[in-house]
């Protein structure tokens, strides 16, 4: 009786197992088993090259580094001044102010713009080639020519343009997580901290701040990974990898895959930028698991 | 409750399978179904209508099946060529050596014996450049059987172009291009004081700075040292290609070239040029098309990129524009490669040349384009293009240098730094084949 309500169970996880391994499992043995070939695409047959693919990643590919850089600028400033505006967000629309509800919905709206469309609508504010250029006409209009730029076509500020603009289009869900953690801090805790004397930067230094480092780990966590794989934003922005200065990682995928047609050599790639971001992930959490036990 | 859950799960099995067993195809009876892969959003209206027409005469009916852009169509094809799920006709997007492991992976027939039936009578209607974009010469360093493996439907070239009206404007003779590179950059001084901007393309685009490149690379230093290049026989950093390289540069100080010229895709140079902003383009035959959409009274004409040396002939690149191959596993092949036939005989390239403004591979259909477009295939003699060199430089090499003449442009490398980068990754790309 137990073994059969045990193989009916089984049985009924069976259609879950499966769609998992069809869909994440296999390709992703597939793609290692790739990553120790060169191959073409095309060709069935594929020359085994062992771990040469990697070792061209680790100590020839300087365009890869190169890439993973750009994805580190643009992640660092996706921690500090992305996250520092959701988080500052957050604790406005936490309290009591009219409008809350406006605003929430107006910060959550970029996010759920598709990348493209809005590196295309950006690129029509900020380019001065084929775009209104607003915001050199808005430091023009009010007496500052000094800071108009060419934001896109100036190889030491495109970057940043990037970073700035994924950040703005990126921000909305940080404020949303960070809102949601704010929340479920209890009432109580602040009452009883004005209670014994608190003002606001005491209560938010010993009440927020650390009851809300789980939520701060988790969008930082939720930040890298979603910022380091970030491509099609810099496609509609920027047009490209601007000779180097914006490519990113996925970038340098496609184009090793697309251009060079070398297929074994994207899955390394590919892997080795799976297990970049798991280790910074990891670490991440480990040093949030730290500061919290202390 | 766990008798239900079981029947549920039943339930949903058979549904899941109704599911995928409604994706596979369904074969009828009756005459053939020829299906065609393609990727041309602005054929595929009348492409679908000269199907119709083939239907219609033969009964045969022909599928053609629109997957854009070009990238998606390129990913689709190589993921339908390891499933081994090929329609009856595809195009081939990418380069030579991607050809080359189709025919070899088996996909492509050879239409050698077709195209010379009747003493070549269907190969003679084609331009030869067309079809030696499509075909694989005796000793080809790509392994593959000498012989013609595509139809090509149209063709192009990729050239100057010039804004007639801004020459009247600059004070130019409108029916005088610069003829050389010294006049060229001589240009853009009345073109900056104009308020106007000077040669627009999309070279955000590594292949369309690749393009140029190597037309200026024929000019100065011979097709021979160029493919000997290609083979490693002579180095990036020979003084012919830093004067390839400073040629960039020149028109760079000169201030030729539109601001943001390295950040923009084509699509975006075409604009420019339309709306009369930019005085020179560099752009392909297609542009006809586009142009009409864009500004139907634009005034322009061709020529050929004003040469910078007098050493060899200025060469540009050309030859088949789209084609077609026929999958050598299709049980359908002999429709395919019938309804190919008919596709590039003389009405039906006229029809395809007159609805989508693309130059038609078809010689005899040439006199029925339009004048502008029939400029583009004038020049078709000094045509020439990489996959008919026998090699072809490969893929990581071509980047470093189209990303190192976006520097140049920039103003962040040296023509010599691009030439020491390039020559490392061909060294690197070398060292890679010889194991």
């Amino acid at each position: 009786m137990r073994i059969k309500s045990s193989l009916e169970n089984y049985i009924l996880v069976l259609p879950a197992l499966l769609i998992f391994s069809v869909f994440y499992i296999i390709p992703f043995i597939w793609v290692f088993q790739l990553s120790l070939f060169d191959w073409d695409g095309i060709l069935p047959v594929k020359t085994f090259v062992a771990l040469a693919n990697f070792k061209e990643i680790l100590f020839q590919d300087s365009s890869w580094w190169q890439a993973m850089r750009n994805a580190g600028y643009i992640t660092l400033v996706a921690l500090t001044f992305q996250n520092a505006l959701a988080f500052l967000l957050a604790l406005a629309c936490d309290r009591q102010i009219r409008m809350k509800n406006f605003y929430r919905v107006v910060f959550f709206i970029p996010p759920i713009l598709s990348e493209i469309v809005v590196g295309m609508v950006w690129r029509f504010i900020i380019n001065d080639v084929d775009g209104a250029n607003i915001i050199n006409r808005f430091f023009y209009g009010i007496g500052m020519p000094q800071l108009a730029h060419n934001w896109l076509t100036d190889p030491d500020i495109a970057l940043t343009t990037v970073a700035i603009v994924h950040s703005w289009k990126g921000f909305g869900w940080g404020f949303l997580i960070f809102l949601a953690g704010l929340q479920t801090i209890p009432r109580e805790l602040y009452e009883a901290a004005r209670v014994d004397g608190a003002n606001a930067w005491g209560c938010f230094k010993k009440i927020t701040f650390p009851s809300m480092v789980p939520v701060i780990v988790l969008v930082a966590i939720l930040t890298i990974l979603g910022t380091m794989q970030a491509f099609a934003l810099i496609l509609g922005l920027v047009g490209g990898e601007f000779a180097g200065h914006t490519s990113v990682p996925v970038l340098r995928i496609l184009s090793v895959m697309r251009d060079s047609s070398r297929f074994g050599y994207a899955c390394a790639q590919g892997l080795s930028f799976g297990v970049i971001l798991v280790v910074i992930s990891f670490i991440q959490y480990r040093l949030s698991k730290r500061y919290r036990q202390r | 409750m766990l008798k239900l859950k079981f029947h549920f799960f039943v339930f949903g099995t058979f549904f899941m399978l109704s599911i995928f067993s409604g994706c596979m195809p369904s074969h009828g009876a009756g005459k053939p179904t020829v299906t065609v892969w393609h990727w041309m959003t602005d054929r595929d209206p009348a492409l679908k209508e000269l199907a119709k027409r083939y239907e219609a005469k033969t009964g045969i009916k022909i599928n053609f099946e629109l997957y854009a852009p070009s990238d998606a169509y390129s990913q689709k094809v190589r993921a339908a060529a390891q499933g081994a799920s090929l329609p009856d006709i595809f195009g081939i997007l990418g380069e030579k050596r991607d050809f080359a492991s189709f025919i070899k992976a088996g996909f492509v027939l050879e239409l050698t014996g077709y195209m010379g039936e009747n003493s070549g009578e269907w190969e003679n209607v084609f331009f030869s450049k067309a079809l030696a974009v499509n075909g694989f010469n005796d000793g080809n360093t790509y392994g593959v059987k000498p012989g013609i493996y595509g139809v090509p439907i149209d063709i192009m070239t990729i050239q100057m172009l010039y804004n007639k009206s801004l020459f009247k404007k600059l004070g130019l003779n409108p029916d005088k291009p610069p003829k050389d590179f010294t006049e060229f950059l001589g240009m853009a001084k009345k073109i900056k004081a104009a308020g106007l901007q000077g040669l627009v393309s999309g070279w955000g685009e590594i292949w369309m700075i690749d393009c140029l490149a190597g037309n200026y690379a024929f000019n100065i230093m011979g097709p021979d040292k160029v493919i000997a290049t290609i083979k490693g026989e002579v180095p990036y950093t020979d003084p012919d290609w830093i004067k390839v390289l400073s040629l960039f540069k020149d028109m760079q100080e000169s201030g030729l070239l539109v601001s943001g010229i390295v950040t923009m895709v084509n699509k975006t140079a075409e604009q420019i040029f339309a709306n009369e902003k930019a005085v020179f383009a560099f752009n392909g035959s297609w542009c006809v098309n586009v142009y009409k959409g864009m500004n139907p009274e634009l005034k322009y004409a061709v020529f050929l990129p004003p040469k910078a040396s007098d050493n060899y002939p200025m060469v540009i690149r050309g030859g088949a524009g789209s084609s077609f191959m026929v999958n050598a596993r299709s049980s359908k092949k002999e429709e395919a490669v019938k309804f190919l036939r008919w596709l590039t005989d003389d009405d039906q390239q006229a029809y395809l040349a007159e609805a989508t403004n693309n130059l038609p591979a078809n010689k005899n259909s040439i006199s029925r384009v339009p004048e502008i477009l029939a400029s583009f295939a004038k020049s078709m003699d000094c045509a020439t293009h990489p996959n008919i060199w026998g090699v072809r430089e490969s893929a990581p090499v071509i980047e470093v240098f189209g990303k190192g003449i976006q520097s140049i442009i920039i103003g962040k490398k040296s023509p010599e730094q691009v030439a020491a980068e390039t020559q490392r990754m061909k060294e690197r790309e070398l060292a890679r084949k010889r194991k």
